[in-house]
């Protein structure tokens, strides 16, 4: 019987795939990375702020070769009726199909709900921005601070270049409250959430994957944490599982580079 | 019922160190599992923990639909998770939102970890959740409930995935947070394990916990896990108990 092109390349696809893996795999298990990192090490990051003046925040976000750019909007809204002392956060992921052969354009696929909701919940958990200094009219007008981030250049770790970017554009954004008569204000800020993604790979644990690590990855796992050290969000993704002893070592190391990204890259 | 108000004014655990429910920090909330509860699934399970109440329904492997999905090497594990519209306080709007998106994902992936997918290349496996009543930790009730409905639609698996959330209440790392708790405390960890190899197939996690803490309550959630794993083979055999003893009835008849 004669297979159709498709099938034919979707299982040369996985001929292939199964070599990455296996040389990944062999190599990891060797001490090094296809790039040449060690294990802990993040790729050179690069954060270029006030990128689009229009916005009340903006970053742009360089990690290796992934590019993001986050923007922030802030509006006037209505509270949620169960909390109508507290602004509004909400955040959205835009997988642009200019920045990858995979990637479609549509409704958000589930990868970008989970990269949308992981950056949320890192900045939201970490209580970064004091919502409730957000108010106007008490139950009835508040500011809803918008994290709209787009994918312009797609080489693996989506949620850290995106959690980078909300993070240093929320930094810098400013609400528009001379719009309503008073002044502008620094978005009120309180602390400063940084996420560390790690890729596994055969046994090992490697920080910052970029898109090979990636493709050929068992098991996903970020850990946000604080200036203080604590643990404010974590996600595990991808269909393999993770010992708990890489889940603490993965706990330490992400509170050692958010040490250093907070010094380093934002000058915190 | 609690009134709405910040964290602050609420005590969540009292001087005898019990729960606002009056379990200790250890103590789970009662659960019963029961399996092959639909009869047109290929296999189903019911599961009441606490408030919740989640059923379960497998159906596959059978050929993936649309075929672009399929996977020539493997099966893949598509899971649905969905809260009736009647389940929560407020009216929820009915049809997946984000939260229900996420959730199915990171389910999915879970059972992935203990089903043998290679055995069944170019299907799916579906597994449909639906919370019909919602107490806090429905996605690890649905998790605990799916891969013991797994078991009985037949599909060969490394384990039962089991699972159970742990956080921190009043400063405290306390196990399986129930819906006050989960919205007043200070943090959330939902955790699923495989009990034979203790490998973690999902965790997620959201508040504010130190290292330590974390370790507490990563301990916690697998040791409840472990005696879960339990009740889920007691209500599999229980199952074929039911049947046996049927048999015999028809046979002395």
């Amino acid at each position: 019987m004669r297979r159709k092109v498709s099938e034919v390349s979707k299982s040369a696809d996985e001929i292939v795939y199964g070599l990455k893996r296996e040389y990944l795999e062999k190599i990891c298990a060797e001490g090094s990375r296809i790039d040449g990192r060690k294990f802990d090490e993040i790729r050179t990051a690069v954060v270029n702020t006030n990128f689009v003046p229009r916005a009340e925040g903006s970053a742009e976000v360089r990690l290796g070769d992934t590019r993001v750019l986050v923007g922030i909007k802030i509006e006037q809204g209505e509270p949620f009726p169960d909390t109508p002392n507290s602004g509004i956060l909400t955040t959205n992921a835009e997988l642009l199909p200019m920045a990858s052969p995979t990637f479609e354009s549509g409704p958000p696929s589930e990868d970008a709900i989970e990269l949308a909701r992981v950056v949320d919940r890192g900045i939201r958990e970490s209580k970064m921005i004091d919502l409730d200094k957000l108010v106007i009219k008490e139950g009835e007008k508040v500011w809803v601070v918008f994290i709209d981030m787009h994918i312009l250049d797609y080489d693996g770790n989506l949620i850290d270049a995106c959690s980078l970017g909300a993070v240093a554009a929320l930094l810098e954004a400013k609400v528009p409250a001379s719009k309503i008569g008073a002044e502008d204000f620094p978005l009120p800020i309180n602390h400063i959430p940084i996420n560390v993604t790690f890729a596994k790979i055969g046994n090992t644990l490697l920080a910052d994957p970029n898109l090979e690590e990636e493709e050929v990855a068992s098991a996903r796992l970020s850990v946000a944490t604080n200036e203080n050290g604590d643990v404010v969000a974590m996600q595990k993704g991808l269909g393999g599982s993770i010992t708990k002893e890489e889940l603490f070592s993965a706990v330490d190391t992400s509170i050692k580079v958010g040490k250093d990204i907070r010094k380093r890259v934002l000058g915190k | 019922m609690i009134e709405l108000g910040t964290q602050s004014d609420i005590k969540l655990i009292n001087e005898d160190g019990l729960r606002i429910d009056g379990r200790k920090f250890n103590e789970l909330r009662p659960i019963r599992i029961e399996v092959g509860v639909l009869n047109r699934a290929d296999g189903s399970a019911y599961i009441e923990w606490g408030g919740n109440k989640v059923l379960v329904a497998v159906y596959g492997p059978r050929e993936a639909f649309p075929k672009h999905t399929q996977n020539p090497s493997r099966a893949i594990i598509n899971a649905r998770y969905n809260m009736a519209a009647f389940s929560v306080d407020e009216r929820k709007r009915p049809g997946p939102d984000r939260r229900a998106v996420e959730i199915s994902k990171v389910i999915g992936e879970a059972l992935e970890c203990a089903v043998f997918t290679e055995q069944f290349p170019r299907t799916s496996i579906d597994v449909y959740i639906e919370v019909l009543q919602a107490d806090a930790g429905t996605r690890i009730a649905g998790l605990t409930a799916a891969s013991v409905a797994l078991v009985d639609a037949g599909i060969p698996m490394k384990d039962l995935v089991v699972g159970c959330a742990s956080g921190k209440i009043d400063g405290k790392v306390v196990l399986d947070l129930n819906k006050e708790e989960d919205n007043f405390g200070q943090a959330d960890l939902p955790m699923a394990i495989i009990p034979r190899t203790q490998e973690i197939v999902l965790l997620q996690m959201d508040g504010n916990m130190t290292r330590d803490e974390l370790e507490e309550a990563v301990e916690l959630s697998k040791k409840a896990a472990m005696y879960i794993s339990d009740l889920q083979k007691e209500a599999l055999l229980a199952k074929y108990k039911a049947s046996e003893s049927e048999k015999e009835g028809e046979r002395s008849e």
